[in-house]
């Protein structure tokens, strides 16, 4: 993503090359400072002996990523056992997120076909339609899902009230809640993207399809969707590395049963049952898994950009 | 209809996407409407009534709203300005200073607060400030702002410079100005339609945030997120309503402000 932004093109100058390393000093100091090097104090953290009313002793420990991987027992003496407790929540984490992604996908794939082929116009508009949501405060906007999702909220009455249905539908504090969530937290990253390929798409490919007596459906998935493939990727990428993360939507949407990575996290920071360490080796390990997602996901834009 | 158009619509598709509008903006709606509820049970529907606004500004928790307003959009204020400052001559660097070594990791670094999950973020932040020795409060969160709005008020900033030809320095410059009067004279105008939204965005997105807030704020001190979240986990109120319905209305105006100044050409 950053090198695809850096490209410049004829526009590229270097009137003020003499300064570069002046203008340049701002951002260096604070990102460096408050950014990278906290990133690599979390990872110290996260190999020191945890201090029971929270914060850490410096003392070299494995101990963090030991509980996160193994059991040894109520005593710690017994053969090490993988623990699944952990590794179950990332695990319903990736698949929540999975859900979430293909949701999104589902969703956010039409309507970004439906935009891209609007007159040139429209279509800003209908970008821009589509964005505004997601500039409204996140916590506002999981709270509003909640609202309305609740047994007794507004959506319930309405079906029943149409006679839809007759008992109101529990989604509040289920994986499905969660789902909604998190689609509702970051559809405009699915869509962009794919509306971005799709508008670059040469449609004539369509009609030589069509006129080759390809039907409406096998066209659509074995010329369109190859050709704007980078741009679904990119949209999945968009949508699933946030939602692995995510805090809001499962904590107001899922409830106690539907932890996810978010919740552990910050568990680990609160009041005094935190452990700081494990809280620090649990976010290097998401992060890992995310820097991991990224570097392929990059590798693939880059081979991709080859082949043209 | 012509052969044309034929290829490029699929049945459904307008159906879907009216009904991802639904799902965008039908919670939006609904909490706008209950807002001006006269109920003070959220399920019940009394009437239209201002009361909850008037509740927000003068009820028992007033003081508490006030006070995270006022840390809510100083922050916002000072850390977008700042970090638009700092993007600002970040671009110029990058777009307008030739290739150099520096040029990609900097690119890299400006853009590592996006990369980075929030969560992983507002821990890091949370160990440095307590390794550090620093009482977590109101300037631990203002300087962890002031980071992560660096790539948001970037990106905008960075497009527009892309868009603006160096033609109009040059001329500056060929009737003896000197670089700094080009910068400031001729290009720092051009660009302003992207400071201004890279500004905004910022601006939006300090507003917005929630985790790294919680992470560093320390007791006591309160954003509108942050005392949000602690209203709403003892139960949606009708007042919670109300200060959302008047953020999310903030959040569109200034959105809709930043969509208009990206389309206007002050090259022409």
């Amino acid at each position: 993503m950053a090198g695809g932004a850096a490209s410049s093109g004829s526009t590229a100058s270097d009137t003020y090359a003499g300064a570069r390393h002046w203008l340049l000093m701002p951002s260096w100091f604070v990102l460096l400072i408050f950014v990278a090097a906290p990133v690599a104090m979390m990872l110290v953290y996260s190999f020191l002996t945890k201090e029971f009313r929270g914060g850490v002793i410096w003392e070299f420990s494995l101990g963090a990523y030991d509980q996160f991987f193994f059991d040894r027992g109520l005593f710690g003496d017994d053969p090490p056992q993988i623990d699944w407790t952990y590794i179950n929540i990332f695990w319903r984490s990736i698949w929540q997120a999975g859900l979430a992604t293909v949701l999104s996908l589902l969703i956010g794939f039409p309507t970004a076909y439906f935009i891209a082929t609007r007159p040139e116009r429209s279509r800003a508009l209908w970008v821009f339609v589509i964005t505004i949501p997601y500039w409204v405060n996140l916590l506002i906007r999981t709270v509003s899902m909640k609202f309305l999702l609740r047994d007794q909220g507004p959506m319930n009455d309405f079906l029943i009230w149409t006679g839809v249905i007759d008992d109101p539908l529990r989604i509040i504090n289920t994986n499905l809640a969660v789902q909604l969530g998190l689609f509702y937290s970051y559809l405009p990253f699915m869509v962009l993207p794919i509306y971005a390929a799709v508008e670059r798409y040469n449609f004539t490919l369509s009609e030589a399809a069509a006129d080759l007596y390809a039907s409406k459906w096998a066209t659509l998935r074995r010329v369109l969707l190859p050709a704007v493939k980078p741009g679904v990727i990119a949209g999945c990428i968009l949508v699933f590395v946030p939602s692995l993360g995510a805090f809001l939507a499962p904590d107001l949407l899922g409830g106690a049963r539907n932890f996810m990575i978010g919740s552990l996290i910050e568990e680990q920071f609160k009041g005094n049952a935190g452990n700081w360490p494990f809280g620090a080796a649990a976010s290097m390990i998401l992060l890992t898994l995310v820097l991991i997602i990224l570097m392929v996901f990059a590798r693939q834009q880059r081979r991709m950009g080859d082949m043209r | 209809m012509s052969a044309r158009t034929d290829v490029k619509t699929y049945p459904g598709f307008f159906a879907i996407t009216l009904l991802c509008m639904v799902i965008l903006y039908a919670p939006l709606m609904v909490v706008t409407v209950y807002s001006f509820n006269a109920s003070p049970s959220i399920t019940v529907w009394e009437g239209l009534s201002l009361r909850w606004y008037a509740d927000v500004f003068t009820g028992p928790e007033s003081d508490k709203f006030k006070q995270a307003a006022f840390n809510s959009f100083s922050i916002a204020l000072i850390a977008a300005t700042l970090a638009t400052a700092i993007a600002t001559a970040s671009a110029t660097a990058i777009v307008r200073a030739g290739r150099f070594r520096l040029r990609l990791p900097s690119l890299g670094l400006i853009t590592l607060p996006i990369l980075v999950p929030e969560i992983v973020l507002a821990v890091a932040t949370l160990i440095f400030f307590n390794s550090i020795g620093f009482t977590r409060g109101y300037m631990t969160i203002l300087v962890a702002h002031i980071a992560f709005c660096i790539p948001f008020a970037y990106l905008p900033i960075q497009a527009r410079m892309q868009g603006i030809e160096n033609t109009y320095e040059q001329a500056a410059m060929d009737l003896y100005a000197t670089k700094a009067q080009a910068f400031r004279q001729v290009l720092l105008p051009l660009m302003m339609p992207g400071i201004i939204s890279g500004f905004l965005l910022a601006f939006i997105v300090s507003l917005d945030d929630f985790i790294i807030t919680n992470f560093v704020k320390g007791a006591g001190v309160e954003t509108l997120p942050t005392a949000i979240f602690g209203s709403v986990k003892q139960g949606i109120k009708p007042n919670i309503m109300a200060i959302s319905t008047m953020l999310l209305s903030l959040s569109i105006m200034m959105v809709t402000i930043s969509y208009f100044l990206s389309k206007w050409d002050n090259t022409k």
